[in-house]
């Protein structure tokens, strides 16, 4: 049983599958589009959460936000289950590939037996789509990667149950519903309304207030916890801002991506100028990048080092501040 | 990110024949997907926290060696767990967990607990309670 299913990889997951599983089902739409609806472009930073024993940043809402907010903004329905018994959660699997309809599944990353050892940690925020079964073998459209691949029912199981933070319990979600004609101005417009309501939130762990929170911290952390617990909260934060998924600097580049499509979508000149300004942003975060991966490499001892990256956090908390301010202006 | 400036630097994506998305803007300064086969400046953020692990096991084989901790310390870092993955695959409460990473707590075990132990890591008992090392 196979689905006539069109793999394209793409830069995230998420975004990956919500937007191969509308092209499917007959609404096609681009990564940064769905990227850009669901107000992707964020930054958190939860110092009490722990993975691989650093704190937590993120530059992305919570797992399973971008496609219940697509749904919402496009006008489609998202059915979704989650289980406690896994043969159950086969079941309902196996059911919808008979019914001709390919899945999205939420699955931890470390027992994914296509990706490089280097890539296998317990996270379990992953997403990817099933759309057929041969014999034992489940046909799996991961969109980060190249082409479509497999996964015994095995694999399949174990990945879907996968334990920990994000703990997918089986998740499986499919759209449903979706309507004739959809209203992509107006989904837009609520996209980007949402984006600079976070980034501009007055929260102190949000936003561009959150990029201030963290390079606050990289200032006292050398002589708090030590220069090697240092580095590898900077090698984590780096990480989340880079690692497969992000399209390149913290998801700015899909962003401006998206405000490019969107400049044409609504005849608003102003927000390809506003694409071309999250572009340096993006690289902004890039050099920021380079900057904290040669630091961790040299094992530099002096605290000027983590003061002057720290500057260079702050310089983005500000322009990232900036910009969503403009943006705010240019959406009326 | 200029297209041209999409790094295409050595990493454990290209040598296992894999790129990644990125999203870069061509000449004309129109968006697009371009593939990048790795970037030096994260493959050593991934290299430095891969290190840490192995560091950390170097620390534990010894504290296990002194009878300090407990093989379950052992197999847990080298399978990339902290203590929320495992009590989620143990299913015990975190502060168990953390108990049983105590070599005197672990010797007193039930063996229906050791069991748990062995099926999350996949692993025999025998091989849990003398772990390689």
């Amino acid at each position: 049983m196979k689905i006539n299913f069109e793999h394209n990889q793409s830069a995230h997951c998420e975004n990956g599958v919500v937007s191969n599983l509308l092209n499917y089902n007959g609404l096609k739409i681009s990564e940064p589009m769905v990227f850009g609806i669901a107000s992707g472009v964020f930054f958190i930073y939860i110092p009490f959460v722990k993975v691989n024993h650093a704190p937590m940043f993120s530059f992305r809402p919570v797992p399973g936000f971008i496609f219940s907010r697509v749904s919402k903004r496009l006008g489609f329905k998202v059915k979704r289950h989650k289980f406690k018994s896994k043969q159950k959660a086969k079941d309902i699997l196996d059911n919808e590939l008979a019914k001709n309809n390919p899945v999205g599944l939420q699955v931890g990353v470390y027992n994914l037996t296509y990706f490089p050892d280097e890539y296998r940690f317990h996270f379990n925020a992953h997403n990817l789509v099933v759309y057929g079964k041969e014999g034992d073998d489940y046909l799996i459209s991961d969109p980060v990667m190249p082409t479509i691949t497999t996964l015994t029912s095995k694999e399949l199981e174990k990945v879907r149950f996968a334990k920990g933070p994000f703990a997918p319990n089986g998740h499986i979600y499919y759209p449903t519903e979706l309507p004739d004609t959809v209203q992509l101005k107006k989904a837009i417009t609520k996209g980007i309304k949402q984006a600079y309501r976070h980034m501009l939130a007055p929260m102190p762990i949000v936003g561009y207030r959150g990029i201030q929170y963290v390079a606050k911290q990289i200032r006292k952390w050398p002589d708090k916890i030590g220069v090697k617990k240092t580095n590898h909260y900077l090698g984590q934060l780096v990480r989340m801002q880079e690692e497969i998924g992000t399209g390149g600097g913290g998801f700015r580049f899909i962003f401006a991506a998206f405000l490019q499509e969107a400049s044409v979508i609504m005849d608003n000149s102003r927000l390809a100028e506003l694409s071309i300004e999250m572009t340096a942003i993006g690289d902004q975060w890039r050099d920021f990048a380079i900057d904290a991966s040669r630091l961790y490499k040299n094992r530099s001892k002096e605290t000027d080092a983590y003061n002057k990256i720290a500057d260079k956090l702050d310089a983005i908390a500000l322009a990232e501040r900036a910009f969503f301010l403009e943006l705010k202006k240019s959406i009326k | 990110m200029k297209k041209e400036d999409v790094p295409q630097d050595e990493s454990s994506l290209s040598k296992a024949n894999l790129r990644e998305v990125v999203y870069a803007v061509d000449k004309d300064g129109n968006y697009g997907k371009a593939l990048s086969s790795g970037w030096d400046a994260k493959t050593i953020a991934l290299n430095e926290s891969l290190q840490l692990i192995d560091e950390q096991v170097a620390e534990t084989i010894q504290k296990i060696k002194e009878g300090i901790l407990s093989p379950i310390a052992y197999y847990m870092e080298i399978q990339r767990m902290d203590v929320v993955v495992l009590s989620g695959y143990v299913g015990l409460w975190q502060w168990r967990v953390k108990r049983h990473l105590k070599a005197k707590v672990f010797k007193k075990l039930s063996k229906k607990i050791v069991n748990k132990y062995a099926e999350a890591f996949e692993i025999s008992v025998s091989e849990l309670k003398n772990p390689k090392i």
